[in-house]
């Protein structure tokens, strides 16, 4: 009943010859088989579950790189403090897909103030010691010029120091930094700071946005992620913890990360989300565009699947030359 | 933890019978970089859809 | 309720058509119209299904429910037991692996569909709403993954944000926010799956299962196409005007 009468119109499968079929019987089977495999598979193998970073864990085991991390955190030079929007506005930060600012047009949802939400307010928060209290009022009595170079000058003697411990750095003008963020220190292994990034003076609380985003300044938990192959241009998108299988069907989002011009450009995730989002709509698309739906037709796979209608047909016709 | 803790928690980490927490192991082709395991995850689907390409079917027509 | 009477034994279905009780029977008669019992459920299907590769969808359907099933044993727990429960960390791995068979025999479905050009004979919106179900499927095991609370969660999230935020995304959509992620994978993003899954498989069963790629009607052909038995009572399709 088709209102197109078109010869190459795809006949209705109700006309075609058929078999007897149990979809309820097939669909249960289909069930029982999955549900067994899904308990053998996580019998045998289980799930990942490495524990998460805290900022406790990580002051202890790497204090030298949180203690840069927090100065920068504090002198407005970190990651995050330079991220731009959602953030914060930081000019000529925001990625660009062509002419498209896409980053600036959602403006600033999330305000960060790393200075005072990382630094600042957890130290005034927790009990201070007069020398930390002075620090803070020193701090916050200073123009935001020389505050800038205590915190680049210290940051420069932490990475001039051996192992980039504040305990060997060279004497310099720092003002109350090395005070301030030895402190911090301290509020962090003792697992205070995490208390207090998360609740933010607050009872109950979901959102893991700062202590996730101070974690993510720093580079330990980036080398323990790189240790385990999880790095942007490791093909790390497609990776797991272990040897656990991970996501591949992540394989051609993480690939563009690992050629140019991707890989060195500032607008890699602009670029790269903008290509997959156009991909993802020509896959939806595939009917509609000429050329890729013909590929079927082409390649010879459905010659494979439907083998046993060919043959009939081809022995039909046969029969009809020969018969007739 | 507590002992009564303890013992109604599994001992998670040695349930499993083959441990996959270990490093992995990681195949390297030019750019690729691809893990053992997702190798295996996507051989495995290459050599299923094969198979079922393949694979006669059983049943005729009424 | 009704006061029209009661229909008489030798009334058909079809009765009520030529009287439409307002938006109930519209619908009703649209609905039988486009998926009569005997398409909803056949009992047969074309011989031309001679293929193991038409298991695949089934089998991502089933894989689907299983994902669900032990996505509400979690969620009957919380989004923490498995990291303090022998069960629930088997619970865990049930729910991980039986994502991992769902992503394998979807994959697999849809090779064997794009290389059938399934699409054909009205049928682009089966492939669409199936792609669809696709990007709909790598979002939510996104945000499960999100939703872990271990050591992967935190660095996922500290990645992804970098993608998301480049398109203006991530203002409004924080994967750093646990409360946030958790309702989109266990709310949102399963209710958009199972209506776009129900959809898709709505319409299979609609359009029936496409021919093969250069088959003509078995009616066209001069003499008897059917080289074996004749050819069983297909069920009527009358019903198909849309």
């Amino acid at each position: 009943m088709s209102r197109r009468p078109e010869p190459s119109a795809v006949p209705d499968p109700a006309d075609f010859p058929t078999r007897p079929y149990d979809l309820v019987k097939e669909f249960t089977i289909a069930l029982v088989v999955v549900a067994l495999l899904t308990a053998g598979l996580a019998a045998l193998f289980s799930s990942p579950d490495d524990k998460p970073v805290t900022l406790a864990s990580w002051s202890r085991a790497d204090g030298a790189d949180f203690t840069a991390t927090a100065v920068t955190e504090l002198g407005g030079t970190s990651g995050t403090a330079e991220y731009g929007p959602p953030y914060n506005h930081t000019s000529d930060a925001a990625q660009k897909l062509g002419p498209l600012g896409l980053q600036s047009a959602a403006g600033v949802r999330i305000p960060i103030d790393t200075a005072n939400d990382f630094v600042l307010r957890p130290l005034t928060k927790a009990p201070e010691s007069p020398g930390v209290r002075a620090g803070l009022a020193t701090w916050s009595a200073a123009p935001a010029s020389r505050q800038q170079s205590w915190t680049k000058a210290y940051s420069d003697a932490l990475a001039k120091a051996p192992g980039g411990d504040p305990a060997k750095v060279a004497g310099g003008d720092y003002g109350p930094v090395p005070v301030l963020t030895t402190r911090l220190l301290g509020l962090a292994r003792s697992g205070a700071l995490d208390g207090q990034l998360q609740a933010e003076g607050t009872f109950y609380q979901t959102d893991y946005t700062r202590p996730l985003l101070f974690l993510s300044d720093g580079s330990y938990l980036e080398s323990l992620a790189r240790a385990q192959h999880l790095g942007g241009d490791q093909w790390g998108m497609m990776n797991e913890t272990g040897s656990y299988p991970g996501q591949a069907w992540l394989w051609l989002y993480t690939f563009w990360y690992q050629i140019d011009p991707f890989k060195s450009s500032g607008n890699a995730d602009a670029l790269v989300w903008g290509l997959m989002a156009l991909l993802s709509l020509g896959l939806v698309l595939v009917p509609f565009i000429p050329g890729v739906r013909s590929v079927p037709r082409w390649t010879r796979v459905h010659r494979l699947i439907w083998r046993s209608y060919y043959r009939e047909q081809e022995a039909a016709v046969r029969a009809r030359q020969s018969g007739g | 933890m507590t002992i009564t803790g303890l013992l109604l928690s599994d001992n998670r980490g040695l349930s499993a019978p083959v441990d996959l927490n270990g490093p992995g192991h990681y195949v390297h082709w030019g750019v690729i970089q691809l893990s053992v395991s997702n190798l295996v995850v996507i051989g495995v689907m290459v050599v299923v859809f094969v198979a079922a390409l393949l694979l006669p079917f059983p049943g005729g027509r009424k | 309720m009704s006061d029209r009477g009661e229909p008489s034994a030798a009334d058909t279905p079809q009765r009520n058509e030529s009287a439409p009780v307002g938006w109930t029977g519209a619908v009703r008669r649209r609905a039988v119209a486009a998926l009569p019992p005997d398409k909803l459920l056949p009992d047969t299907q074309p011989a031309y299904m001679a293929s193991w590769i038409y298991v695949f969808g089934v089998l991502t359907v089933a894989s689907l429910i299983v994902v669900l099933v032990t996505g509400g044993v979690l969620a009957l727990e919380g989004p923490a037991w498995w990291h303090v429960s022998g069960i629930g960390k088997y619970v865990n791995g049930l729910h991980l692996w039986s994502v991992e068979l769902f992503m394998f025999f979807m994959v697999i479905h849809l090779w064997g569909k794009f290389f059938m050009a399934a699409w054909r004979g009205r049928r682009a919106l089966t492939w669409v709403t199936g792609a669809v179900c696709f990007f709909a499927s790598i979002g939510t095991a996104f945000t499960g993954y999100l939703v872990q609370q271990n050591f992967d969660s935190q660095w996922i999230a500290g990645q992804a944000k970098d993608g998301l935020n480049s398109v203006g995304i991530g203002a409004f959509f924080n994967v750093l926010d646990f409360g946030q992620m958790l309702m989109w994978h266990i709310v949102l993003l399963p209710f958009v799956l199972g209506v776009l899954t129900v959809w898709h498989i709505l319409l299979v069963r609609r359009r029936g299962i496409v021919p093969p790629i250069g088959a003509t009607d078995p009616a066209d052909s001069a003499t008897a196409t059917a080289p074996a038995a004749p050819p069983s009572a297909p069920t009527p399709a009358p019903g198909e005007v849309l």
